[in-house]
């Protein structure tokens, strides 16, 4: 692990007198995988859309590598990769029109080499004529895993990126993830799939409205029913 | 050079969506021309009254239809998702507002493209296509620039298709007052200093409302 590459510093969101997220503070690394987990309405996804500058916070700061979100959006935009529960591609335009339209938004160089690489990357080389209506949901998610790899962030966030996933996609996806840490990216995602998730991080932010509860690294659980049983006990004391 | 191909990207993709669905133009063109069709029936147009009250005809044409395919420029993007795909990106704000504004006055002119040799034929009028094309293409990109502005706006509210006439209407009346008056003088071959005042103050609309909306546009769309 090296430096953080993520820093977030008392970082506070509200909608109306609710607070979404509330004094968050934590960081990660280069080469580091995180797991948001928290019941629903814990604040998890609005912390990643937060982190993907898609929504203001009301208080606090986030500085990715050395630029503070705040000051330098645009700029930090571009080292973020962001998947959430929408693909962001247009129906009606081929898997590589849409890439070749994000790689423009991007100004990428070279970007027809680009989109080639990251095709074949997440395995849809043979698919890039295809209009994006007709891709099955598994070739979407990879076409939107694509998108998300195209200019190479150094931060990913992801929010439930398994979702409609069946075995094998989800064992490739975590094979991107791991591809990306040993790539010394810094990543960042919330899942309901436990076991996969925790199989797949370093460290377990453990979330409960709003609120960072319990920062747990990597050795603090054996298997998954230890971990259950931590974060029953968590959230049990944090009611 | 950045911002340049940003803003083309944006356009471009609009552009090849409407292409490949026709849904925009198609809807946009058909009202324009039951709307003609409708006013042809209604009055029986003719002779010197055409030259009086053709001006008004074709813009409400214009507005109205250029409406339905403002009203879709940002609430598809919504409804898809993409406009945070478009949000998450480093592109200027600005990029993103000058694209959708002229794909959204290319689809425009292309309705009044149509609209236009159909009203002369209608009404069996010798259009005078100087000056009136530049008058027409100035009232469409003061109407596509503040229209894609408000189109952002009422794309986030749930009554977007109400929304949308209800915001742009009051705020288009001098622009609408001033290019109506330019096309009547033009068809009843006004001088152009009988009509000078109206140019002026559609030129300063342009202006003013395209910088405006070019920078209040990044407030606009981020939450």
């Amino acid at each position: 692990m090296s430096a953080a590459l993520l820093a977030v510093e008392n970082l506070g969101k509200q909608f109306g007198a609710r607070w979404a997220l509330r004094d968050l503070t934590f960081t990660v690394a280069a080469g580091e995988i995180v797991a948001l987990v928290g019941p629903n309405g814990a604040g998890k996804t609005t912390l990643l859309r937060t982190l993907a500058t898609l929504t203001r916070p009301h208080t606090g700061s986030v500085r990715l590598g050395g630029l503070a979100l705040a000051e330098q959006p645009r700029a930090a935009r571009a080292a973020i990769g962001f998947v959430g529960h929408q693909t962001f591609l247009y129906d009606d335009l081929t898997a590589a029109e849409n890439l070749h339209f994000y790689a423009r938004l991007y100004d990428l160089p070279d970007a027809e080499a680009r989109v080639r690489a990251v095709a074949a990357r997440v395995g849809i080389a043979n698919r890039l004529e295809d209009v994006t209506r007709t891709l099955s949901r598994g070739l979407l998610q990879r076409l939107t895993l694509a998108r998300l790899l195209l200019h190479e962030p150094t931060v990913l966030l992801l929010d439930e990126p398994y979702t409609g996933l069946d075995q094998t996609a989800a064992d490739w996806l975590d094979q991107i993830l791991v591809d990306a840490k040993r790539a010394g990216r810094a990543i960042l995602f919330s899942t309901h799939d436990l076991e996969r998730g925790l199989a797949l991080c370093d460290r377990a932010l453990l979330l409960r409205a709003g609120r960072i509860v319990h920062d747990l690294p990597r050795g603090a659980w054996q298997n998954l029913a230890g971990f259950m049983a931590i974060y029953a006990r968590v959230l049990e004391t944090n009611r | 050079m950045k911002f340049v191909r940003q803003v083309f990207a944006i356009t471009r993709k609009d552009l090849l969506i409407e292409w490949r669905t026709k849904e925009n133009l198609s809807a946009m063109i058909v009202f324009a021309l039951i709307v003609l069709v409708i006013f042809n029936f209604a009055f029986e147009l003719q002779g010197a009254d055409i030259r009086v009250l053709g001006a008004g005809v074709l813009w409400v044409a214009f507005t109205f239809s250029g409406i339905l395919g403002l009203g879709r420029s940002f609430a598809a993007e919504r409804d898809r998702g993409s406009l945070e795909g478009l949000l998450l990106s480093p592109a200027d704000r600005g990029a993103i507002f000058l694209g959708k504004a002229i794909s959204n006055f290319i689809f425009i002119s292309a309705m009044e493209g149509v609209t236009l040799p159909l009203f002369a034929a209608l009404n069996n009028v010798a259009l005078p296509w100087f000056p009136l094309i530049p008058y027409i293409v100035l009232g469409t990109l003061g109407f596509a620039a503040i229209g894609t502005l408000l189109s952002a706006i009422a794309a986030s509210t749930r009554m977007r298709e109400v929304m949308l006439p209800i915001l742009l209407f009051p705020v288009a009346v001098p622009l609408l007052m001033a290019v109506v008056k330019l096309t009547a003088g033009a068809l009843q071959g006004s001088a152009s200093s009988q009509i000078a005042w109206w140019f002026n103050l559609l030129l300063a609309y342009d202006v003013i409302f395209i910088v405006v909306a070019f920078w209040v546009f990044e407030y606009v769309v981020e939450e």
